[in-house]
């Protein structure tokens, strides 16, 4: 049994920590937090010259041809430094599609862009409050037309192409649109967490160029999902990691009634609660990453443990993280507001805690039936 | 990444089932399927003798104890080779219950403690399950507090170099059927608590060792209590020096916390069948969404626990000794188990409250309610182990100590002033 990383993978996560830790400080996160720049334009073009990008992209379409668990390893430290950089829509979400659904045109025109961070790319799906749902779907595909709006679109501000989920006469599909042409309108939505954006997009006779089968959209959406969830997880698990080691340090460091704060029980049994909800979804985070590697048929249980395991971690060890810091915690000047404001936005991307709990749930209780049958 | 075996894994994973299969006590199979955490589930026969066959033939066949020398009655195997023979044990590993604390923590304190000759006569029964050992530690006065220990071994004023133990220990598994107990006593009240401690091992059925039952809040009896009334122990039975007892507990207690893939039995798996069969509202309660939020967090502490211990097994595979996450699984287990069995009950409703036989999975939910409170203390409490994560992982102080300085006898002994 080998549920580890290669030597080779664990370098390279080691050279992306080192990088983003001269790159990314938090004063990078804070400036686009409180400035008027939607990302961090010269850490993305940093990013895609040290290969990051198109790491799990073939060569063939300007990438590096590596594999995902290089990506799982990656997206664990940009979730460690909360980067603010458009990697999830661009390349979770984005590339993902292309790869699975596009065309041989379809990945020559956009994937090496979306490598080289010439271009951004997005997912464009949800309509309404509460969960996704099929039926829920009213944006409309007719004749290489698209409309209709999507909200919460994530980087959606800042993208230069979409992958839209719309319903066609042959049922729901994805299409592909251009978000610099005509027929597009773009809202920047104000959000908890500023150092990633979000837009409201509103389509009016958009050209749009199908992606994949007409009628394959639904299912498409759901691969798509469940592989991004696996390397958003990824990205809790760095978050909390790194959350749970601020809180440690602040322990070991603050002073008060004459001793360290991390010698009281009730800060020192804190943050071993918090050790074990990291360490578990590291755990899990290591399945769904052999199941995403290896496309076994685990991974849609895989995707939702991990999901559910690593949003917990993350939103519980960012609280805590202030909580351990006192009053000084709540203030503008310390960082862990940017790590609760980025595990409280990542709880809900690509839907929301309880949504993933019903998945999985749903998942196993249709694995058990089948293993009966 | 992957879940496979290296070729030599194979090799002896296929020998290990091969072994297994010809000699398993097959017809055991059905009722150790329904064991639970608190017996091995065997009714059909006296539970100690089957557990008895079942460990003598595997020391005939060369499987006891594995990861033991040969001549203490080992099979010098790797501790990878350890974690397949427990896989492939399978459900005959509940059979093992009566041997894990003089396999897991009396045995590795003899063999770092004891000299040669006791070693060679002492392990080998211990491993072939033929003498059981149990382990005399937590007091009354002194549980978490161990080293808080109170009862007292001094040396015999008739010039045989006997020590004469009076005092008693609560908590102690498996007494009643133990040959031999391993026994930490205080030697000098007048040094700082962990250093007038001292080691020893005896005879259970010495004159004045005196097992009475401890009936738990559970109705159950699987502790005890042992008293010593002038117990007479000769000084070559002594373990370590006079006064290092407290640093050769620590190889005892270092041995329950490594073991690895002990695969502790959580409920979930139970409990997903029963609401999988269960209705709410004419729907499968699995439909229901709080059921459902439930359901998820305990599948995945349950799977966050599994696949933990497969990454300590992977570093074990290549080698490694097992980084700290492993300090996490009873924990989680203990407390997982008790949270699982309240929201059982509550999925019965008001019928929840009933404990017969007529109870859903034969009651097994109302036994883990029961029993789950003792799960949280033995073995280190939930605190403890919070303290041993806190500051051996992550690296916290220790709390402010008041009484590690202070000669033993001078530390207050209640909580309430004597004005």
């Amino acid at each position: 049994m080998n549920l580890d990383f290669s030597d080779d993978q664990k370098a390279l996560q080691e050279q992306v920590r080192r990088f983003l830790a001269e790159k990314c400080p938090t004063s990078a996160p804070r400036a686009i937090l409180e400035g008027p720049e939607p990302y961090d334009r010269a850490l993305y073009a940093g990013l895609a010259e040290l290969g990051v990008l198109g790491v799990a992209i073939p060569e063939a379409y300007g990438g590096m041809g590596l594999g995902h668990l290089e990506l799982c390893l990656i997206a664990e430290e940009l979730g460690r430094a909360i980067a603010p950089v458009p990697v999830s829509s661009s390349i979770y979400l984005c590339a993902e599609f292309l790869l699975l659904a596009g065309s041989e045109a379809q990945k020559q025109a956009w994937l090496p862009k979306l490598a080289s961070g010439e271009a951004v790319g997005t997912f464009a799906y949800v309509e309404s409050s509460g969960r996704v749902k099929p039926e829920g779907i009213k944006a409309s595909l007719k004749d290489g037309r698209l409309t209709g709006a999507k909200t919460v679109v994530p980087d959606g501000d800042v993208a230069d192409v979409a992958v839209v989920l719309a319903k066609g006469p042959g049922g729901l599909s994805l299409c592909l649109v251009d978000l610099g042409g005509p027929g597009v309108k773009r809202e920047t939505l104000e959000t908890i967490d500023p150092t990633r954006s979000y837009a409201k997009l509103t389509f009016d006779g958009a050209a749009a160029e199908p992606l994949g089968a007409t009628g394959d959209g639904w299912g498409l959406t759901d691969r798509v999902i469940d592989r991004a969830a696996i390397l958003m997880a990824y990205e809790q698990v760095g978050g909390a990691d790194k959350a749970l080691e601020m809180a440690r340090d602040y322990a070991l460091e603050r002073m008060a009634f004459g001793r360290q704060i991390g010698s009281f029980q009730g800060i020192k049994h804190m943050l071993a609660d918090m050790y074990v909800s990291a360490t578990l979804a590291r755990s899990n985070c290591y399945y769904a990453a052999w199941a995403l590697s290896t496309e076994a048929a685990e991974l849609p249980v895989a995707a939702a443990t991990a999901r559910v395991s690593a949003t917990t971690a993350f939103q519980h060890c960012a609280k805590n993280n202030i909580q351990v810091h006192g009053g000084m915690g709540f203030t503008w000047a310390f960082d862990c507001h940017l790590y609760y404001r980025r595990s409280n936005a990542l709880a809900l991307a690509l839907g929301s805690l309880s949504t993933w709990e019903s998945l999985l749930i749903e998942r196993m209780s249709a694995g058990n039936a089948e293993a009966a049958a | 990444m992957n879940f496979d075996d290296t070729p030599e894994e194979a090799r002896f994973r296929a020998e290990v089932r091969a072994w297994i299969d010809a000699n398993a006590p097959k017809q055991l199979e059905a009722e150790l399927k329904r064991a639970s955490f608190a017996s091995s589930g065997i009714e059909s026969m006296d539970p100690m003798a089957a557990s008895k066959a079942w460990q003598k033939k595997k020391a005939e066949g060369g499987w006891a104890c594995l990861h033991w020398p040969k001549e203490y009655g080992g099979r010098a195997a790797s501790p990878i080779e350890r974690v397949i023979f427990g896989q492939e044990e399978g459900v005959y590993g509940a059979l093992s219950g009566p041997f894990i604390i003089g396999h897991g923590m009396c045995g590795p304190t003899v063999m770092a403690w004891a000299g040669e000759a006791h070693r060679r006569r002492l392990l080998p029964p211990l491993a072939s399950g033929e003498e059981i050992w149990c382990q005399l530690f937590s007091e009354p006065a002194g549980g978490s507090d161990l080293a808080g220990l109170r009862t007292k071994a001094t040396k015999a004023d008739d010039g045989s170099g006997d020590w004469i133990i009076s005092g008693s220990k609560v908590w102690t598994s498996g007494a009643q059927h133990s040959q031999w107990g391993l026994l930490i006593t205080r030697t000098d009240p007048d040094v700082p608590k962990h250093k007038g401690l001292t080691m020893f091992f005896l005879r259970m059925d010495s004159p004045g060792v005196d097992v009475r039952p401890i009936k738990q809040a559970n109705g159950q009896s699987g502790f005890n209590e042992v008293f010593f009334n002038d117990v007479r122990i000769p000084d070559d039975q002594r373990l370590g020096a006079v006064g290092q007892g407290w640093e050769v507990s620590l190889t005892t207690l270092m041995n329950e916390r490594l073991s690895i893939g002990s695969g502790m039995s959580n409920g979930f798996p139970e409990l997903f069948r029963y609401c999988l069969e269960t209705e709410i509202d004419g729907a499968p309660a699995t439909d229901d969404a709080n059921v459902r939020s439930k359901l998820a967090q305990f599948a995945v502490r349950q799977s966050g626990l599994k696949y933990t211990g497969m990454r300590a097994i992977s570093a074990l595979s290549k080698g490694e000794t097992p980084g700290p996450e492993n300090s996490i699984g009873k924990l989680v287990a203990g407390a997982n188990m008790q949270e699982l069995a309240m929201f059982a009950l509550d999925l019965q409703g008001q019928a929840g409250v009933v404990w017969d036989a007529d109870s859903p999975q034969n009651g097994r939910f109302q036994g883990m309610l029961m029993r789950s409170p003792a799960t949280r203390i033995e073995g280190g409490s939930d605190e403890i182990l919070k303290n041993i994560i806190g500051e051996r992982v992550l690296g916290l102080p220790g709390d402010i100590r008041v009484d590690k300085t202070v000669p033993f006898k001078d530390i207050p002994t209640s909580g309430r002033s004597k004005a």
